[in-house]
């Protein structure tokens, strides 16, 4: 069964296991199409696994193949269609603990998070990389707090809410946040 | 433009309203169409309506294209955004972080030594490549950057030829815009893309944008080459439609905005 085609790849549902399969694109040059296909995949396995270790809900991962990676399923909603002031005070605290950990996401938006067990469970880890810099986490959290202005209404109370989940468990979490700030306003000509 | 409007035997009296681009810009060149505009305005005393130049872009592309709620690939010379409508206003998906892809096409060309605009040569120059160099392709969530790839690619000259480097940074770049463009349809689940902007010039970017929109079963826009680069039909376009709707700008708040940004814009004509 599909679960979802995603923009770069198709999700399956198959014996009660997730299939990531990242599908060629087609205008894409193939050269490019392959290097960007199995660096991803390569990749994401390796901090699903990395993040579940150190904390933070992840889909455990069965086996990886080429471009495809085999899982756990998560059954649950996700949080873009029940988001609330207070779910996204724990989405701050997930992601304060995915940035304390060295790792950033790359694609924080609330179509990649499941509700599941009370617990936030990250998904999509297709564009993650180790990163401890203000910078990287600084555009994470900016990437995030796009998707809520984009996609929410009363994105500041959300907002508001990120900043509180985060800063509660992040140390460095002051600096990232006047980062975003930093990197909302830059370089913007519109 | 009064000559022109004189020739084809407008009087001022024809005049409903007169529209100017409030931004964004740059200051100097955006303040003498303001100050014009103004003037006009005051003259005949008829309403001003500021109108925000990159959702100039996406109306005039849907009017003449007849898309109705399309994700927006918006690429210019400044301006790189993906962009779609919701909820009164025209949301901003994703964007550059650092230079649009129109300047950094310009930046690289100009490094080369490639005359002014270098969007068209370096399209040329790419027909004549042989094979492709991996260059940083930048996408962080559904933003993205071009800065150092424009770099890496001036660096690449050093053991390619220019040829080469040319199409892989085309390559790269387009991909780039493309994949964030997919990723905006699949978010939103709009089963339309459009584009607009003078680097929607480009035949491969066109090409591969509508591969992605054939493969996904969904339908892709183009206007007319004359309503995609910068033009004024799109302004007086999207005066009428806020005319029509009651959206006028009065004298005071019509100073210019260098910074105007899409998003800021409540949309009441949809």
């Amino acid at each position: 069964m599909f679960l979802a085609k995603g923009a770069e790849a198709t999700i399956e549902l198959i014996d009660g296991m997730v299939i990531k399969n990242r599908i060629p694109k087609s205008y894409r040059l193939k050269a490019l199409d392959q290097i960007i296909r199995k660096q991803r995949t390569k990749m994401e396995a390796r901090i699903i696994s990395e993040s579940r270790r150190r904390g933070v809900p992840t889909p455990i991962i069965f086996d990886i193949e080429n471009c495809k990676i085999t899982m756990e399923y998560i059954n649950g909603p996700k949080i873009k269609d029940i988001l609330t002031p207070g779910l996204s005070n724990n989405i701050g605290t997930v992601v304060g603990r995915l940035h304390f950990e060295g790792i950033i996401h790359g694609d924080l938006t609330t179509s990649n998070m499941i509700l599941y067990d009370d617990r936030i469970y990250m998904i999509d880890f297709g564009l993650a990389f180790f990163e401890r810099s203000v910078e990287a986490r600084g555009v994470d959290v900016h990437v995030l707090f796009r998707t809520f202005e984009s996609t929410h209404d009363e994105y500041e109370i959300l907002i508001e809410n990120f900043k509180k989940g985060y800063r509660g468990i992040f140390p460095d979490a002051e600096a990232v946040l006047k980062r975003v700030e930093e990197i909302k306003g830059r370089g913007r000509y519109a | 433009m009064i000559n022109s409007a004189k020739d084809k035997g407008i009087v001022p009296s024809d005049l409903d309203a007169i529209a100017f681009s409030q931004g964004p810009g740059m200051g100097p060149c955006l303040r003498t169409v303001a100050t014009a505009a103004r003037a006009i305005s005051l003259s005949l005393d008829i309403p001003l309506i500021g109108v925000n130049h990159c959702i100039a872009h996406i109306e005039v592309g849907r009017w003449k294209t007849g898309a109705e709620d399309p994700v927006v690939l918006y690429v210019s010379g400044a301006n790189s955004q993906v962009l779609a409508y919701r909820n009164g206003k025209y949301r901003v998906f994703g964007e550059t972080l650092d230079i649009g892809i129109g300047n950094a096409l310009d930046k690289f060309a100009r490094g080369v030594g490639l005359q002014h605009p270098g969007g068209p040569k370096v399209e040329e120059l790419s027909k004549k490549a042989t094979s492709f160099i991996q260059l940083p392709y930048v996408v962080k969530g559904m933003d993205f950057s071009f800065s150092g790839l424009s770099t890496a690619a001036a660096a690449a000259l050093k053991d390619h030829s220019l040829e080469d480097v040319c199409f892989s940074f085309q390559e790269t770049a387009f991909a780039i815009l493309v994949e964030v463009t997919e990723r905006a349809v699949a978010h939103t689940g709009s089963e339309e893309v459009l584009l607009g902007g003078g680097v929607g010039a480009n035949k491969r970017l066109r090409e591969m944008l509508k591969t992605m929109c054939g493969d996904r079963g969904i339908r892709f826009y183009v206007p007319d080459h004359r309503f995609m680069g910068d033009n004024g039909s799109m302004i007086a376009y999207l005066g009428l439609l806020m005319f029509e709707n009651n959206t006028i700008t009065p004298v005071e708040e019509s100073y210019i905005r260098p910074d105007y940004r899409p998003d800021d814009v409540i949309v009441t004509w949809r």
